[in-house]
């Protein structure tokens, strides 16, 4: 970015009252792209990233949002106001990276013609005192003419771009640190753009499917679906699949007991509805690639198969049902719902335990793989719902009219069945059949267009970056003068940034130019240190 | 050898690790102690340490400064060789670890903090004689006796296998990058801390003041700006090139997002920014020196938490093994 430098040092004040709008533009250009503005906007871009670290955030988990919102009720809606619970699409996060942007933009623009120009430009005339420069060497030659002429050689074999003057020779290295520093610059410039390509045309979405079932790749299918502003319906890839089992492999004993150590899913799809059908193993870390987009295999689930009759004997419901995982140990809580059994409606909620083991507590599950399913439920009756025709959650039973069974002991109802087993609900009003369970996948469908622009942007700027910090440019001269009737070859040399053995070098270069010239003169004549001797 | 005595290798190797770098950190200790009562004033003694990069000068006040100097060198020394001795017993727990679990050992926290660590020492040992780092011995004993005993005692976690997530070779880059990186931004850190320590001292002497001998010990201010600036120049491309590369292709992958903004991906990228503004601020007039070094502290602190406070307090992708 700009270096600040040059830009203090141009005086304004004078001209403030007659700046006019254009003054005012330019100046306000020049503040948003100097150094410490970027400097500022670079802190706030920090500062402003912390909270989506330590407030829930509606993009990665809703739920814990609608949590939030629940325990502090106060502080909740005065957090949403400030878009705290969104605060990477934020309009203040968003103005600190914009800001940023053109800043980056501002700064790197200019400072390419500034190197362009830079680049043709003669390494430049030695400074007067050159004893006064970091690095310095003087001797006394043996003859006069040869000095520059090897001076050149050895400059230009030390990889330096050099320029004779009168009576000195100029040196100049490592223009590529600041190639290095541009490059970095627009590749950072390459990488967002491809970034922000990726969260405007993009999509992502999950999807719970049963093992058996199928998913076909269309907006309605997905449970839920975040798409880019710029992303149409249209631009879904035609595909479809079925999920065929999952397997899951567990830790069975030292202390991580339980881990997982593996997950599959074999899948078949195909491409298009008319493609050849193709088989595939889903599993964490190996994605399937269709036409652009990518499957994942996010997470598993049990979903008890259950049949439900009513009051009247007639099957309710049928079917499997997805619990979600509750801990490690995959105590699934589910819902289980038979709006249509008569007369009475029927309702269950309650956990699906894949290793049950009943103590004082209750039952629970010690062991994520199904060694004892075991289906803990509690049931609920009430009046035929009215159909409303507004969306219900299937992972929730809303109990606002329903009446919880008892035991006829004046607790409430809880039962237990192990697959196969089935229970009649009190009071004639009809009975639940654990049959079996079944697996389900959580499958995320994503498409980042825009990826392999932004790998390639950061690829560039990493280079960029190396370039522009391990570069050291260097500027050395070598120039012959009489002082008191006496020749002398002075060599001396000034480092951007900090320092770098330019004393080694200036040595190596004042020693090549010697021992040709005055061999016997040398070990007599050792270089003096002039560094220490500066006041 | 069986993985079971691999681990127990591991087990035994590490806590004495750890104790030797304690012991280490005393003898640091003592030679900072023994240069504390040694007081320097005369102006033109400061300069001249300065530029000679933190060799020893023997002030010419009297035989007693002397002999006490040659007892810092000597402490200095012995804290260097037992960091030594530390290391490759560091290094060997380190690798039976690893082939004790039968992959890279850093597949959970403990795990993390052991190689972590290590790459502190690594990167203090590779530095230690090019930039004649022996002033740091102190701050990098300390730090990796630190996080070594952290680790034995609230983080230990008997070796298994890895979750399914973790089963990538992306793991080794990425997590490999970041450690490493790590462990330079934690030696840029403690230079940093030492550098504004000097700088003030420095100032109090061309006030007039005066510097303690273990102080005076230090190479230049500008000297310790330059070597924070090496080591973190050094540090910064392959952070980037960790958790700006390695990191998204790797989540890409694993979870088919590259950037999703989970904790640890905001805090790396804080981090991020904190050492890119870190370097713009050294080519910047006015930020040079103290304020840079501030950065470059703050940069170290938010690495810390990134590595510690994240994974404890907050809830994310990046969980794995109970922490």
């Amino acid at each position: 970015m700009t270096d600040v430098k040059e830009r203090v040092e141009t005086p304004t004040p004078p001209e403030l009252p007659k700046l006019g709008l254009l003054g005012w533009l330019r100046w306000t250009w020049r503040q948003l792209t100097s150094m410490k503005t970027a400097l500022v906007l670079l802190f706030l871009l920090a500062l402003g990233a912390v909270p989506g670290s330590l407030i829930p955030q509606t993009g990665i988990d809703p739920v814990k949002v609608a949590d939030f919102f629940e325990a502090h009720p106060k502080l909740g809606p005065f957090y949403d106001k400030l878009g705290m619970f969104d605060v990477y699409k934020s309009p203040w996060f968003s103005a600190i990276y914009l800001l940023l942007f053109i800043s980056l933009i501002g700064c790197v623009v200019p400072r390419l013609q500034v190197y362009l120009k830079a680049l043709r430009a003669r390494p430049p005339k030695p400074p007067r005192n050159l004893n006064r420069l970091p690095g310095y060497q003087s001797f006394e030659p043996a003859a006069e003419d040869d000095v520059l002429e090897l001076a050149a050689r050895e400059l230009r074999r030390r990889r330096f771009r050099v320029e004779l003057y009168d009576g000195a020779v100029a040196a100049e290295r490592g223009y590529l640190r600041e190639a290095g520093n541009l490059l970095f610059h627009f590749s950072l410039i390459l990488a967002l753009v491809g970034a922000a390509w990726g969260a405007l045309f993009g999509y992502r979405g999950t999807v719970l499917v049963v093992v058996g079932n199928g998913f076909s790749n269309s907006v309605a299918q997905y449970d839920d679906f975040s798409p880019g502003r710029a992303f149409t319906p249209d631009d879904l890839p035609p595909f479809a699949l079925t999920v065929k089992g999952f397997t899951a492999k567990f830790q069975m004993d030292g202390p991580q007991r339980g881990a997982a150590t593996e997950f599959n899913a074999p899948i078949t799809y195909q491409e298009t509805p008319d493609s050849p059908e193709r088989s595939y193993d889903l599993r964490v870390n190996h994605p399937l690639k269709v036409d652009g987009t990518s499957v994942h295999l996010l997470g598993h689930g049990y979903a008890p198969r259950v049949t439900v009759r009513d009051g009247k004997g007639e099957v309710a419901f049928s079917g499997p049902v997805p619990f979600l995982p509750q801990d490690g140990n995959f105590s699934s809580f589910g819902v289980i719902k038979a709006p249509d059994a008569r007369p009475e409606q029927l309702g269950f909620e309650g956990y699906f335990l894949p290793t049950a083991v009943i103590d004082e507590r209750g039952p629970i599950s010690v062991f994520p793989d199904a060694a004892n399913p075991v289906l803990a439920m509690t049931g609920y009756y009430g009046r035929p719902a009215v159909e409303t025709g507004k969306p219900q959650s299937v992972y929730q039973l809303d109990k606002n009219k329903l009446t919880q069974f008892g035991d006829g002991k004046g607790d409430k109802l809880r039962f237990q069945l192990a697959p196969g087993q089935n229970y009649t609900l009190p009071d004639g009003r009809g009975s639940i059949t654990f049959d079996s369970y079944d697996r389900w996948v959580k499958l995320q469908i994503s498409h980042t267009p825009g990826l392999n622009l932004a790998l390639v942007g950061i690829s560039l700027a990493i280079l960029g970056l190396m370039g522009s910090l391990f570069i050291h440019p260097r500027r050395t001269w070598v120039r012959v003068r009489t002082q008191d009737g006496r020749t002398v070859v002075e060599v001396a040399g000034l480092d951007r940034g900090p320092e770098r053995g330019l004393g080694d070098e200036i040595q190596a270069i004042a020693d090549a130019l010697k021992p040709e010239l005055k061999p016997d003169l040398k070990p007599a004549e050792q270089p003096e240190k002039p560094k220490q001797e500066q006041p | 050898m069986s993985p079971e005595t691999y681990a127990e290798i591991s087990n035994l190797v590490i806590p004495t690790a750890t104790v030797i770098y304690a012991i280490a950190m005393m003898s640091h200790a003592l030679e900072w102690a023994m240069g504390r009562s040694v007081e320097v004033t005369a102006k033109s003694e400061v300069l001249v340490a300065s530029s000679s990069g933190g060799d020893v000068e023997v002030p010419a006040a009297g035989t007693s400064v002397a002999d006490r100097s040659g007892r810092m060198e000597a402490a200095s020394r012995i804290g260097l060789l037992l960091t030594w001795l530390g290391f490759l017993l560091h290094l060997a727990g380190v690798v039976t670890r690893g082939l004790a679990a039968g992959r890279v050992p850093w597949g959970n926290m403990y795990e993390f903090s052991i190689t972590a660590s290590l790459a502190v020492a690594i990167v203090y040992l590779v530095f230690v004689h090019r930039y004649k780092l022996q002033w740091l011995g102190l701050g990098v004993t300390l730090v990796v006796a630190a996080v070594l005993g952290l680790a034995t005692l609230a983080l230990y976690t008997p070796a298994g296998p890895l979750v399914p997530a973790l089963h990538s070779y992306w793991l080794v880059i990425h997590v490999a990058a970041a450690a490493i990186s790590g462990g330079a931004f934690t030696i840029g850190g403690l230079v940093s801390i030492l550098y504004l320590v000097k700088a003030r001292a420095e100032k109090r002497v061309l006030d007039g003041g005066t510097m303690s001998a273990s102080l005076k010990r230090l190479p230049s201010a500008e000297a310790m700006d330059g070597t924070a600036y090496k080591v973190l120049a050094f540090a910064f491309p392959l952070w980037t090139f960790g958790v700006l590369v390695a990191g998204p292709i790797w989540a890409e992958y694993a979870w088919g997002r590259y950037w999703g903004w989970d904790p640890k991906e905001v805090w790396s990228l804080v981090t991020w920014v904190v050492y890119a503004a870190y370097l713009h601020a050294r080519a910047t007039a006015g930020w040079r020196g103290r304020r840079a070094a501030t950065i470059a502290i703050v940069g170290w602190f938010v690495f810390i938490f990134n590595f510690v406070g994240v994974n404890l307090l907050v809830s994310g992708l990046h969980s794995y093994a109970g922490v």
